[in-house]
């Protein structure tokens, strides 16, 4: 199974769990609605889509109201630390979630008692909080950007807030960033660096580089980045190995982003209705 | 490119005179800040140090000196810090880097992890971008499609590091739409 975690951006919103069904401009978990916009409700959208079109049941999602305090994360971490050691969840992507050291690392023990070890994504909140305990490389695959790059970079740093400037200067080319990420021991074994240029790396090296087509509108354009997330993680629950799998990805967001004929004010959502003839042209073609 | 947040300011001569004050969430940070800055004292939103470090966090270094009365005025606003500690490592510096990015009428300004874009013509905030936190999809619902001048403030209702630099960029393009 294909579980994805993450909040929803409203106080009231309960634990939920279930599997998604995408309904227009917006997927309903546990016959809860939520409005596709941004952040994890992006992701799933995406993945979901991904998953449909590939004819994949649909993903399983743990999503809890929270809009910054963390106390619907504090509820969707315990309720993760029960369920997961007997769970079979073969594909797990963790997105937006309050950064919380302690609560994060009983939830990973939690991840380890699992009868078979699932392969574990990570972007956002979790991808931020498994650097910060030290966790990274437990991780399969990190998909950050170029400013979330220069956070692994820096060894020192518990947040992207605290990145250090001579690291988060745009002298620093993306290649050693990387270097350094891998260097510090503070990188999953794969990394997807999204941006102008899509960075598909790991411990060696650079292994490839997607780079069209090229809508400089997209870096704006929030949730850009969780449609990423969302196709990637649903191509390796389907079954491609990871390498493969971000490739592909970076070339169907990328050309999914084209299709949608993007400005700076074009909303997610746009972009991803334009998945499917994404995954149709790179995928079949 | 990138544009330093103006002039980095003075370290002190020494970290043993100093404290920290730390709080249950960023936005009791911003407030307590806010509130200290008006009443002329010298401190600054820091990092904390390894051992009371949890996640999502800042605190506010200040002459230990002071702290009774920095107490008071705090309790008078309804802040309460959770601990106040003397410091005793170094504190970690907040990002002081800003890119910025021009398409069109549209100004993007990035800091750290945490990104806004405007329409420079009509001044609408038409994306928020980036961040993990969150706070970050909450604040990026509430202001979207909102003026720069009606729009709420991060600070105002955000509660973590990401709301922070959020904060940080914001203020950069309202500075660079009223040139």
């Amino acid at each position: 199974m294909f579980a994805l975690v993450g909040t929803v951006p409203e106080d009231k919103f309960p634990l939920a769990s279930g599997t998604v069904v995408l309904e227009g401009e917006e997927i309903i978990v546990a016959n809860k609605r939520i409005a596709v916009n941004r952040g994890t409700p992006a992701m799933i959208a995406a993945a979901a889509v991904t998953m449909h079109y590939l004819g994949k049941p649909a993903p399983y999602c743990f999503l809890v109201g929270d809009i910054g305090d963390g106390v619907g994360c504090k509820l969707l971490y315990k309720h993760l630390e029960e369920y997961l050691p007997s769970s079979t969840l073969a594909t797990l992507a963790l997105h937006y979630f309050q950064p919380d050291v302690g609560l994060f690392k009983k939830m990973l023990a939690a991840v380890k008692k699992m009868p078979l070890r699932p392969t574990l994504i990570a972007d956002a909140g979790f991808m931020y909080v498994a650097k910060m305990g030290g966790d990274a490389s437990t991780f399969d695959l990190f998909t950050p950007d170029a400013g979330e790059l220069a956070y692994l970079a820096d060894e020192k740093a518990p947040h992207p807030f605290y990145t250090r400037g001579f690291i988060l200067h745009d002298e620093n080319l993306i290649p050693d960033l990387i270097k350094r990420a891998y260097q510090y021991n503070n990188a999953a074994s794969y990394l997807l660096v999204k941006g102008a240029k899509d960075y598909i790396a790991n411990r060696e090296g650079i292994m490839e580089i997607v780079d069209s087509p090229n809508e400089e509108a997209l870096e704006p354009i929030g949730g850009t980045g969780d449609t990423l997330t969302g196709v990637v993680s649903a191509l390796i629950a389907a079954g491609l190995d990871i390498r493969t799998a971000s490739v592909k990805a970076a070339k169907i967001n990328r050309l999914a982003g084209s299709y949608a004929k993007p400005t700076p004010a074009t909303q997610v959502y746009d972009i991803i209705k334009q998945i499917p003839p994404a995954l149709e042209s790179v995928l079949n073609h | 490119m990138f544009r330093s947040l103006g002039k980095k300011k003075a370290k002190p001569d020494t970290t043993v005179d100093r404290g920290i004050l730390v709080f249950e969430n960023t936005t009791d940070v911003i407030r307590a800040e806010n509130v200290l800055k008006a009443e002329g004292w010298k401190v600054r939103v820091m990092g904390p140090p390894p051992e009371i470090r949890s996640g999502c966090d800042l605190v506010i270094e200040f002459p230990l000196i002071e702290e009774l009365s920095m107490i008071r005025k705090l309790e008078e606003n309804n802040i309460k810090p959770t601990q106040v500690v003397p410091v005793n490592s170094v504190l970690l510096e907040p990002v002081d880097l800003l890119h910025e990015k021009e398409y069109d009428q549209y100004l993007m300004v990035r800091a750290a992890n945490m990104k806004i874009t405007v329409d420079r013509d009509t001044k609408m905030i038409v994306n928020v971008s980036g961040g993990g936190c969150p706070d970050v999809p909450y604040l990026a619902g509430e202001m979207v499609n909102k003026h720069l001048d009606a729009a709420p403030l991060p600070r105002d209702i955000g509660y973590t590091l990401c709301a922070y630099a959020l904060q940080i960029a914001y203020d950069r393009v309202v500075e660079k739409c009223s040139l």
